[in-house]
């Protein structure tokens, strides 16, 4: 019974991971055309930006047809959609190297970003939204509801900001800008890190601990933990091996959202501590209207929040029996 | 025959007052702090992007001016006094101000070891008349008739006509010199006091000490890390913090928090970059010179020095050429504050009670406010001027000398001549007001072919009286440039054609840790 079930959920699984796939390359599909169009309808084009102020007729003329910006717009978008299919994202139009390369330097940045402050986030928001959960209405929850609660409403630019000028300027601790190199050891890494981690972390902290209470509360209502409490089992055994596994879902759904902001929402923590991650490069592309670069970020950004509600969905499923049988 | 150059003798004078003007300096640095070599900084610049190059005819921002002054050489060179010297040329000279010789400094070498030809620097300069190339000089360089190597160290130019600043011009970054066929831009084969040892655009630009620089003792430090850093409250607080040690562009209302601290210093630079109200004389009603007249009394000059940039500026006068700068006109009268002559120029002409959009923004600095203050003081004469605040992205390319009454923002020149004919020329594509005086485009041509200096004086003097009179554009004030820096961090000084030193500090600053 036990591995029929197993075997259908595995199925299921698959399937729906299947369809997703397919869906999502519809998905990417229509976000590549609509961030083309919305880019051609910016004033200027990237000739224009590269050459400024100073630009003669012929200049421009010239530049855009080394560029290949003379082709008419759907020429283009076929041109590098073909490129893309094949695994080659084109040339960047300012920078003068292939996008794949200007790209490789940033996105390690992003990512590993994103992951040391999910290995902090993820940790501290279930010990928030559980511990708040089981002290429901108690001091502690009351006293953690607060401290969320004016975590989400302070904008990250503000708590940036105010850690730079009590953790750099007046104590000295830690660098003000985060500076990565290749030559850098993971030590210095961490203390030029440990500031955008920390401004990152208390936005996405606040967030999912929110969202964990709001799960286990609402599981700890049902019959089946009243059942559990009478028959005498310890409350975190209740917490951990009774309502977890039913609240799961909605917990991974809301951190997938939370994770899916770390990449492409950082750019305000990005500019204030000069972090060279993949927000401020796309900002940078669309300044300079270069669009192979824009449409490469775009397409990162969509994929990765495309594949983090796909790990949502699974999980969901894997940890609910009743959609595993389905 | 004048066999030594007007400039040349100049740069001798010059030389002398430059001197001078050290020992009087108050400040101490320069006679307490004796160069010496070793150090190592990081310096924070205003920008930093995929577009970063090291291309010195692509170069579009302070960030890219300094990367090259950092790692090539020009053929002249100009310091605080305005005043170009010969650099990679040993002579620069010229009878007609048309056909000029130049004589190539022996025995310097580029990055990899090769020395630098006359090939060399036709190839550099030529190479700006190619479109594909997208210099930012594609213009100025159209007066190359003809660039040409007469001997191994030895380049004619001619002009296509007569024009006393080409060594001011070649001064510029742009035209800095390549070694002939340079290709790839990854990395650079310059001349300069620093050897690039990691660029990375948009990163950093990293520099060390060229041992074999041509310039005796310089430059001084071993290292030097080029960033970027936009946002300019993360600038300061990374100089505050330590973690750089001199920044460009600091706003002034962060000049209390570095004067506050006692390890840092501010460096202000009087400059010629101004942000202009523009009054299109082709369009209606801005056209109407009694509307000139009108909005130039309407502006208080002493309000925007104080409030817009806390005393950082200089007041102007409606006319494009600095106090500082050597063909200044002091004569002029300064047009000040005066509501009773405002409006009596607006019934003049006949534009009392009417409606008009202003366009300011964020691109142009100081604009917003500066439109801001001008509809509160419009208001009290009977103009209601409705203040229409449009995004920085694009503006440059849509908003532009597009509409009747706008603003615009223009950088230091080398020269009076490039400024007059990029700006104020009848024909020239940046003619923001597009005003028309044939007398003062004649008076542009024969100042360029002048050789004799006070005749020069004189001929820019009527020209600033000219734009200062008639033209379609008010200059409130001339905005200074402030850098922060480390203490331990010697030898600037104010040059006024850009932050750092006119962008030129790397060779001259030595580090007393």
């Amino acid at each position: 019974m036990a591995g029929a079930s197993t075997s259908s959920g595995a199925k299921a699984a698959f399937v729906l991971i299947g369809k997703r796939l397919a869906s999502s390359l519809l998905t990417l599909l229509l976000v590549s055309v609509t961030i083309f169009v919305i880019a051609q309808l910016l004033p200027g084009d990237a000739a224009q930006e590269a050459l400024g102020q100073s630009a003669t007729v012929e200049q421009v003329a010239a530049l855009r047809h080394e560029m290949g910006l003379d082709r008419p717009a759907p020429v283009r978008y076929i041109s590098w959609l073909g490129g893309m299919v094949s695994g080659d994202p084109g040339q960047s139009l300012v920078a003068n190297m292939p996008v794949s390369e200007v790209i490789s330097s940033r996105l390690p940045n992003s990512l590993l970003l994103a992951a040391l402050t999910a290995l902090v986030a993820v940790p501290v928001a279930l010990a928030i939204g559980i511990g708040s959960a089981m002290n429901r209405g108690g001091r502690i929850d009351r006293a953690l509801n607060i401290t969320t609660l004016s975590m989400v409403a302070v904008p990250e630019f503000l708590v940036a900001t105010i850690a730079v000028l009590i953790f750099s300027v007046k104590l000295r601790w830690l660098p003000s800008i985060a500076l990565v190199s290749d030559e850098m050891s993971w030590g210095d890494y961490l203390r030029g890190a440990a500031m955008p981690i920390l401004c990152l972390s208390i936005v996405v902290i606040a967030q999912m601990a929110r969202m964990t209470r709001a799960a286990v509360i609402d599981q700890m209502d049902r019959p089946y933990v009243e059942m559990a409490v009478l028959k005498g089992v310890a409350p975190v055994q209740v917490v951990l091996k009774h309502i977890m596994p039913n609240a799961i879902a909605p917990i991974v759904n809301a951190m997938a959202l939370s994770l899916s902001y770390l990449l492409g929402g950082a750019v305000i923590v990005e500019t204030i501590f000069n972090y060279p991650g993949l927000a401020s490069l796309m900002v940078n592309a669309v300044t300079s209207r270069d669009m192979p670069l824009l449409q490469a970020c775009a397409m990162i950004f969509c994929a990765a929040y495309l594949i983090l509600m796909l790990i949502a969905d699974v999980t969901a499923i894997l940890a609910n029996p009743r959609l595993r049988a389905q | 025959m004048d066999d030594i150059s007007a400039l040349s003798r100049r740069g001798l004078i010059g030389a002398g007052l430059g001197l001078g003007a050290g020992l009087l300096l108050p400040d101490g640095a320069m006679a307490a702090s004796k160069p010496r070599r070793g150090g190592r900084i990081r310096v924070a610049s205003l920008s930093s992007s995929t577009a970063d190059t090291l291309d010195p005819a692509k170069g579009a921002l302070s960030t890219d001016y300094v990367r090259h002054y950092m790692v090539y050489n020009g053929l002249t060179e100009m310091g605080g006094d305005l005043i170009a010297r010969p650099a990679l040329a040993e002579r620069i000279v010229s009878n007609d101000q048309t056909i000029w010789h130049i004589r190539l400094r022996k025995g310097v070498t580029f990055h990899d070891g090769a020395s630098l030809t006359a090939q060399d620097v036709v190839w550099s300069l030529l190479r700006h008349k190619d479109p594909a190339v997208g210099s930012k000089l594609a213009t100025i360089a159209e007066q190359f008739a003809e660039v040409r190597a007469t001997g191994k160290q030895d380049v004619v130019i001619r002009l296509t006509g007569p024009n006393a600043d080409l060594p001011a011009i070649l001064a510029q970054s742009h035209f800095l010199i390549l070694r002939a066929g340079t290709k790839d831009f990854r990395t650079a084969n310059g001349t300069g006091p620093y050897m690039v040892s990691q660029f990375r655009p948009g990163v950093r630009t990293l520099v060390r000490r060229n041992p074999n620089y041509w310039k005796s003792g310089k430059a001084w430090l071993d290292e030097i890390e080029l960033i970027g850093i936009p946002d300019e409250v993360s600038r300061v607080n990374a100089l505050l913090s330590g973690d750089v040690q001199l920044v460009i562009a600091v706003n002034p209302r962060s000049t209390k928090r570095i004067m506050a601290s006692r390890g840092h210093g501010l460096l202000e630079t009087p400059s010629g970059l101004y942000t202009n109200l523009i009054m299109r004389q082709d369009q209606l009603p801005t056209g109407n010179a009694h509307f000139v007249a009108a909005m130039k009394y309407l502006i208080d000059r002493p309000l925007i020095k104080r409030a817009l940039y806390r005393g950082y500026a200089t007041i102007a006068n409606d006319q494009p050429i600095p106090p500082f700068h050597p063909y200044y006109r002091s004569d002029l009268p300064q047009t000040s504050l005066d509501l009773d002559k405002a409006r009596w120029h607006l019934q003049r002409a006949g534009l009392s009670g009417v409606r008009l959009p202003v366009y300011a923004s964020p691109a142009a600095d100081g604009s917003v406010d500066m439109a801001s203050i001008l509809q509160e003081y419009g208001s009290r004469v009977g103009l209601n001027l409705a203040v229409n605040r449009v995004p920085a992205d694009g503006y440059w390319s849509t908003h532009w000398m597009k509409h009747p009454l706008g603003f615009g923002n223009t950088n230091p020149r080398p020269t009076a001549d490039l400024l007059f004919s990029l700006f104020y020329k009848s024909d020239a594509a940046w003619n923001e007001s597009g005003w028309k005086n044939p007398r003062f485009d004649r008076l542009l041509l024969e100042a360029r072919g002048e050789a004799d200096q006070a005749r020069r004086k004189q001929l820019y003097g009527e020209m600033q009286g000219l734009v200062h009179h008639h033209c379609g554009v008010g200059i409130p004030v001339f905005i200074s440039l402030i850098d922060g820096y480390d203490r331990r961090l010697k030898g600037l000084r104010p040059v006024s054609l850009g932050g750092l030193m006119g962008y030129q500090f790397a060779e001259h600053v030595w580090w007393e840790g």
